[in-house]
């Protein structure tokens, strides 16, 4: 018996989710007094064994050229081999683009059941009864699951990064890989930029700027900050920021520790994507702006008077010129 | 070209969520429903387009629900679309849900299967993949643009900080998301048109789900804003360092 926890890489580095998710697995095998393993597909140029320090015994390696290109009906049976090769029972992914692929797909695959979204550990008092974010983040349900293989998919930011000691033994595993149906042709990264579902700081504007040429602040402070940027949907609608960067109950919903949003109404439909993050700043010129109500703190002003001023004190507090 | 779009209702964005039943039950008393947005903006719009380029395209809904869904049918079937298939189940495990559409594929032989990305109420993102497996077909996830030159697919897909363009044959599933298509409001004609398009009724296949839903909780409310003058926002960053350790 064991946990395993599938380990996602990009250009052989292992995603930050993924660390989540390998904290969370093995706190999930802890529970469940049996080991944690972990499965990686493709080229990794990090050192494998060293993700031992985040409590997984075992990792097990399936290096083929087929898989440094990611196609869900390839990857997912290769998972499945996995899951015999550990002879697990929970199977951990995190909910990012590629979990979101795979998950599924694993869970029909072996009438596994799912809960995609779980944002905390599973209670095992009576059964297995897994919470995970619903009604786009209005609400929680707990959700129970009976198959023997068990299948959860972590939100990014949910589950706090553990490292301890400890080196993980690296096996490889001779895996049948299909050919792959889906032939990617090119990646279009936008370098320099944190990622927005990774992003531990988001800062945030609105209709409130007026327009796209004011996003220099946003992007100013983003960058002192080592923050993603983001918008509201009518921002990404006419075009002042692109699609990507549209967040709430129609766009991404994220959960960052810290999110900064500056000249957002804070309409129920924004909120939904963005209610989940530990602490809320808004700056809104309207003292009645709904967004106040979910707010830690909050500063009623302009932000083309307020914004210079705090990207000034940041300046000062990380001592930059 | 046969194409089968996923369509499913959800609560409206503004809808109160709350819950009865010693909190088992959404609270469904004064909720408007409408076409979960992702299915109706992005997959069933972008289906319409294909439609529209390539007039012998026949486009299907589906839906897995019971009667009350069907005023939410009409209302994609004005949007576009030759006729629905309404699957007579309850569920909100994805697994049975997925293995009805699944039928319903397998019996119409669709070249192309879309669904939004998630719905906003369950947020599973589950059905298009959970779908692609049971018939083993190629599942591309988080589509941006999709388009097609004969039966060869060029998809772009979200990934982390950036987009991949892939190429796959037909047939596949595709979950759909912004960029996709924008939304369309019904005219006149589609309302009327809709009206008398077939609307078929189908008894669901024997499968068991694999999930429950012991319960829903609300999450605890925000202790309150604390608000910083506005010629002081220094205040603001000196707080986030020293009080919420953020920065
Ligand atoms: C089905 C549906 C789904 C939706 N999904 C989403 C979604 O996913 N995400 C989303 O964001 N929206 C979504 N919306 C739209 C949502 O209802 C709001 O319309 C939108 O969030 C408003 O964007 P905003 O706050 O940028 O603009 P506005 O509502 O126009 O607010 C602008 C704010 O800026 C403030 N402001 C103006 N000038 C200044 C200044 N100089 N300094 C400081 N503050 C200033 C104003 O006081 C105001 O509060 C959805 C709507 C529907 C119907």
């Amino acid at each position: 018996m064991s946990v395993l926890i599938y380990i996602d890489q990009a250009d052989g580095h292992v995603k930050k989710a993924s660390l989540e998710a390998l904290s969370y697995g093995a706190k999930v095998a802890a529970q469940l007094g049996t080991t944690a393993e972990g499965v990686v597909l493709g080229t990794v140029t990090e050192d494998l064994a060293a993700l031992g320090k985040y409590g997984v015994k075992k990792i097990h390696h399936v290096s083929n050229d087929t898989l440094n290109h990611f196609d869900a009906q390839v990857f997912t049976a290769v998972i499945a081999q996995a899951v015999t090769a550990a002879n697990a029972t929970v199977v951990i992914f995190s909910n990012n683009v590629d979990g979101k692929a795979i998950a599924p797909r694993l869970s029909a695959r072996l009438k596994a059941g799912l809960v995609s979204g779980a944002v905390a550990l599973p209670d095992t008092s009576n059964g297995f009864v897994v919470k995970k974010n619903v009604f786009s983040g209005k609400a929680f349900a707990n959700i129970g699951l009976n198959s023997a293989i068990k299948i959860i998919s972590l939100n990014p930011n949910s589950y706090k990064v553990e490292a301890g000691e400890g080196t993980a033994e690296v096996a490889a595993l001779n895996a049948t890989v299909e050919a792959s149906k889906v032939k990617v042709t090119k990646v279009n990264k936008v370098t320099g930029e944190v990622p927005l579902s990774e992003a531990e700081i988001v800062v945030s504007g609105g209709r409130g700027l007026k327009g796209p040429e004011n996003w220099g602040l946003v992007e100013e402070l983003a960058h002192l900050l080592h923050a993603a940027t983001a918008c509201s949907r009518p921002v990404a609608d006419v075009h002042w920021r692109p699609h990507h960067e549209h967040v709430g109950q129609t766009g991404l919903a994220i959960a960052p520790n810290l999110y900064i949003a500056i000249g957002i109404s804070g309409a129920i439909q924004h909120l939904a994507g963005v209610n989940r993050s530990k602490v809320i700043v808004v700056i809104n010129k309207d003292p009645e702006a709904p967004f106040f109500k979910a707010a830690d703190y909050g500063i009623v002003g302009d932000a083309f008077e307020v914004v210079p001023k705090i990207i000034e004190a940041v300046k000062k507090l990380k001592g930059v010129a | 070209m046969k194409i089968l779009v996923c369509i499913s209702k959800t609560p409206d964005t503004t809808a109160k969520i709350a819950f009865t039943d010693n909190n088992t039950k959404f609270a469904t008393d004064g909720v408007q429903w409408i076409i979960n947005p992702y299915d109706e903006w992005y997959a069933l719009v972008r289906a319409i387009e294909l439609k529209e380029k390539d007039p012998s395209t026949v486009l299907h809904l589906v839906t897995v629900a019971g009667a009350d869904t069907d005023p939410v049918i009409r209302k994609a079937l004005a949007l576009g679309g030759d006729e629905a298939i309404r699957v007579n189940a309850d569920s909100h495990d994805s697994f049975y849900i997925a293995a009805q559409i699944a039928e319903v594929a397998k019996q119409g032989n669709y070249d192309l299967v879309f669904t939004g990305r998630e719905t906003i109420d369950y947020n599973g993102s589950s059905i298009g993949g959970m779908v692609a497996e049971l018939l083993n077909l190629p599942y591309v996830a988080l589509a941006t643009k999709f388009d097609l030159n004969g039966t060869t697919a060029t998809i772009t897909r979200e990934i982390e900080g950036g987009e991949e363009i892939c190429e796959a044959s037909l047939p596949l599933v595709v979950s759909c998301q912004k960029g996709m298509a924008e939304q369309r409001i019904p005219n006149m004609k589609g309302i009327m048109g809709a009206r008398t398009k077939p609307l078929k009724v189908v008894e669901p296949a024997a499968t068991d789900a694999l999930t429950t839903i012991v319960g829903f909780e609300l999450p605890p409310a925000k202790a309150g804003v604390k608000l910083i003058p506005a010629d002081n926002p220094a205040e603001l960053v000196r707080l986030l360092h020293e009080e919420a350790k953020m920065i």
